[in-house]
């Protein structure tokens, strides 16, 4: 079995699977039960200052579901813990005490002054907690207040703070970003600049999940009324992926421990993250769909996953999708694919038909010769790959890539062996005209 | 599944028939006769609509007779608008609640959907249809059509079966006056007299025909027969144009003796008397039930007999079984609830005591290789307190114009269901290459309003 301990930033825990901060690393019992589970580590639900917050007493979650009810996405207005900090610092040093080989780092969030950062760090470390993390990512509520990702929208904040977190602390520093923002690479500069040891990401979107109609307010509502909320689960996986990516190949980040949140829900999902560079997981919304027992085959999953594949320990495969992540200008103009349909695997549903028809290049039959039957017209065929999306039979249409030398029905022209891109192209003002020399 | 059989008395040495009423407890009949299909929940139809694909000129849609657009219903349902559903489906049948019912969507819709031939599975196209049906039916009072101004034109339709109905209902849409006439006392055809009970409970086939009478310009008579209390000559005169949609009236017979013996019946009748039964305990059972026939007016019939306590209920049939025009559910749901089909067999004598039927003697067939049947002179008895004759229904003839063409005992029509006579349209079992079933007759119903519309409006 691969070994899957991982080290990420000195803490170690006995797998790459965290459970993130949020309600269910809120007090000891659940943080306990997810240990007794099988979870490496607990990122524990923010910090902050006494008095503790207070939350609505109506709802506080939101979801999107499939037509069974499987939960595709979910959002949230839950503040930070609403318990008294006191007894959160003795849980955590009490659970740390109990199970040293899992990873417990400390989530927090205070105001924006160098002395209240102080003064939390001083009681954190008391807990030999393995870390923190900085919230400087939850967009509902505390926002309102200066606090999340009011300060992880600007990166001169997530600079000056991270700094003070690192001067006056000597635990290792996570700095948690919002996706609510333009470019994600600008927040992961400042929190490297300011001493971070790592970033994880993507903290929830802002949203709003539905409009009931007969009451004219978003829902779910408190009162009649609804506040935009942070949006997680399966549905925001393609957008962490792709920020975990923007900090793992931007040069100034590059090598930056990440570690990465966002959908994560099945083995192959953390796979995936880990691919683009992240160095661990952090899990919630699975777990809080179908309780922590996820986690016993996401473990397996990518034990087996990585045995298949030859990879003995995690750090052989972090990053390794990252030199494959490009921008649109280098991508090889001269790769010429075109869709085949498999017509044993065909069930003559006709949707790959009418979606080209309707709202692409009008490349697919749908009858031959007075027979009902779903044909490429490759002379019509960009290679778009939309048929592939829509069909409902897996495998039942594949993109074939043409053979360097052969002659593209549809341009008439012979596929280019050699690539390039469009920063050679002729149709591009800003051309390299002498890419050759 | 079925509930409180007989007990067999073994020691039963009595001569004669043996037919008794109440042969269950009196809460068994309520278990028996159901609903075959419960209606879907709104889950369960949700995620049955979620299976849809959505095909691009669905097979489904061509295989459906009334061409119901079938993936956008099933997305209305989908979308969560049962209502606009409904009115998908009510725009090519108006009667697409009972089709729901008793569609053989086994042989139609699903048997070309894609997911039948990729997985076995299709979606369950007849239940969600009348999961929407039902849904717009237990909302609405009236039919979600406008009848247009009133045109001041009349049509007589013959007959308030499918056919009639759709006719009427087409007709009244486009805002011509309808005499709707029906031979019994109540309207529906064999929707109200000849669907077996499972299929139609809570007296659904009298609901959808006060629901589609709500379209208004439709005046119905009952008890009123061609030939009887009602001539085509008149009404042709008093009318600017006639739709017959009269069904078969007549049965066929045996052609044997004893026929019209105690015991002999005709299955049609007795399925009437079902449907129309206050009590079921008080119909007369035989022990032992010999249905004739291969359609499903056998199977009807014989399933019912064994739900009604009969102690065992075979269907002869004369072919092979998968030549029987009964299809492979109806077959499939015979066999699971007890009936045994005997199949290349035919009726040799029927054996009487004391005027009653009390066996009944087949003989073997082969089918030769010109398709031919054959007997081979075996001959096997079964004992029978009743015989069931469904070996088909037949057109009473003697009430129609001598003029109007008929072929095979069946009115001719074209394409547009009109008749030989220019003012005279048919459709649904009396017209000739009908497939006998509800949903072609609606679809000929309803062909015939628009051909009749067209005619009227030049």
């Amino acid at each position: 079995m691969a070994d899957l301990r991982t080290d990420f930033i000195g803490i170690k825990s006995p797998n790459p699977f965290w459970l993130a901060s949020a309600p269910p690393t809120d007090k000891e019992y659940n943080v306990v039960r997810a240990f007794k589970a099988g979870w490496g580590g607990v990122v524990w639900k923010t910090l902050g200052e006494d008095p503790a917050v207070v939350n609505v007493n109506g709802p506080r979650y939101g979801a999107i579901h499939g037509k069974d009810r499987q939960l595709i996405g979910l959002n949230n207005i839950e503040l930070i813990t609403d318990r008294p900090l006191e007894i959160n610092l003795q849980e955590i040093k009490r659970v740390k005490r109990d199970w040293p080989d899992r990873a417990l780092v400390v989530s927090l969030m205070v105001p924006c002054e160098e002395q209240n950062w102080i003064d939390i760090l001083k009681r954190v470390e008391e807990t030999e907690a393995d870390g923190v993390e900085l919230n400087f990512g939850c967009p509902h509520g505390m926002s309102e207040r200066g606090m999340g990702s009011a300060v992880g929208q600007v990166p001169e904040y997530i600079e000056m703070v991270t700094r003070w977190v690192k001067k006056h602390s000597r635990m290792p520093c996570i700095v948690k970003l919002t996706p609510n923002i333009t470019d994600v690479r600008k927040p992961a500069r400042a929190a490297k600049e300011g001493g971070a040891d790592a970033v994880s990401l993507i903290n929830t979107i802002n949203s709003i999940m539905g409009v009931d109609l007969d009451e004219m307010a978003p829902s779910p509502s408190v009162d009649g009324k609804g506040a935009h909320g942070g949006y997680c689960g399966p549905a925001v996986k393609p957008i962490a992926l792709n920020m975990v990516a923007e900090i793992a190949r931007d040069p100034e980040t590059h090598g930056l421990p990440i570690s990465g949140i966002g959908g994560v829900t099945e083995w192959k999902d953390a796979a995936e993250f880990m691919a683009l560079g992240a160095g661990s997981v952090q899990v919630c919304t699975a777990a809080m769909t179908y309780g922590f027992k996820v986690v016993e085959d996401m473990i397996e999953g990518l034990s087996d996953w990585m045995d298949r594949k030859g990879y003995t320990s995690v750090d052989q495969f972090i990053g390794s999708a990252v030199p494959n992540v490009s921008d649109w200008q280098f991508l090889n103009l001269n790769y010429i694919a075109k869709a085949k349909i498999d017509q044993d695997l065909c069930i003559k549903c006709g949707r790959c038909h009418i979606a080209c028809e309707d709202t692409s290049h009008q490349a697919i039959t749908s009858m031959v010769n007075g027979e009902r039957r779903f044909e490429v017209i490759d002379e019509e065929c960009v290679g778009c790959n939309l048929c592939v999306n829509v069909c409902p039979v897996e495998n039942c249409i594949t993109m074939e890539p043409m053979a360097a030398g052969s002659i593209d029905p549809r341009t008439k022209k012979p596929v280019e062996k050699d690539y390039a891109n469009w920063t050679t192209h002729p149709n591009n003002p800003m051309a390299v005209k002498d890419a050759a020399e | 599944m079925i509930a409180n059989l007989p007990e067999i008395d073994m020691t039963q040495t009595k001569a004669g028939p043996d037919i008794a009423a109440g042969r269950l407890h009196q809460d068994a009949y309520a278990e028996n006769f159901s609903d075959l299909h419960p209606l879907l929940e709104t889950h369960e139809a949700q995620v049955e609509a979620d299976r849809c694909y959505f095909c691009y000129d669905a097979p489904c849609m061509q295989a459906c007779p009334t061409s119901i657009d079938i993936p956008q219903f099933i997305r209305q349902i989908s979308t969560g608008n049962p209502d606009g559903s409904a009115k998908t489906i009510f725009e090519q049948n108006i009667l697409g609640g009972m089709c729901a019912r008793v569609c053989p969507t086994e042989t139609l819709c699903e048997q070309v959907c894609v997911r039948e031939v990729a997985e076995g599975k299709p979606v369950k196209i007849g239940q969600l249809q009348r999961y929407a049906t039902d849904h717009y039916m237990s909302g609405h009072d009236e039919t979600p059509f406008t009848r247009a101004a009133s045109t001041g034109k009349k049509v007589a339709v013959v007959g308030a079966g499918p056919a009639g109905l759709s006719c009427a209902h087409r007709l009244a849409v486009h805002g011509h006056d309808v005499t709707l006439f029906d031979a019994r006392d109540k309207a529906g055809g064999l929707n109200e007299y000849g669907i077996a009970s499972y299929k139609s409970v809570d007296n659904f086939a009298a609901r959808e025909v006060e629901f589609i009478l709500t379209i208004g310009g439709i005046d119905l008579n009952t008890g009123m027969r061609l030939g009887d209390n009602l001539d085509l000559a008149e009404l042709r005169a008093t009318h600017d144009a006639v739709f017959l949609a009269i069904g078969l009236g007549g049965v066929n017979a045996l052609g044997k003796d004893n026929e019209s013996r105690g015991g002999v019946l005709n299955a049609v009748d007795y399925i009437s008397d079902i449907r129309q039964a206050d009590d079921l305990g008080r119909l007369p059972v035989g022990r032992h039930v010999v249905v004739i026939g291969g359609g499903m007016t056998a199977v009807d019939i014989a399933v019912q007999k064994k739900l009604l306590g009969a102690e065992d209920v075979t269907i002869v049939y004369r072919r092979d079984q998968d030549r029987m025009n009964a299809s492979k559910f109806e077959q499939d749901l015979a066999q699971t609830s007890g009936v045994k089909i005997l199949t290349n067999a035919q009726p040799h004598a029927l054996s009487v005591e004391d005027g009653h039927i009390s066996s009944i003697e087949l003989e073997r067939t082969t089918t030769g290789e010109d398709g031919s049947l054959q007997g081979t002179g075996e001959i096997l008895s079964l004992r029978a307190d009743m015989v069931f004759k469904a070996v088909g229904q037949t057109l009473v003839q003697d009430d129609l114009d001598a003029s109007l063409s008929l072929e095979k005992g069946r009115i001719v029509v074209g394409a547009d269901r009109r008749t030989n006579l220019g003012d005279v349209w048919a459709g649904g079992d009396c017209v000739l290459g009908g497939e006998d079933l509800t949903v072609t007759a609606v679809e000929d119903g309803k062909v015939a309003a628009e051909s009749i519309n067209a005619a009227l409006s030049a």
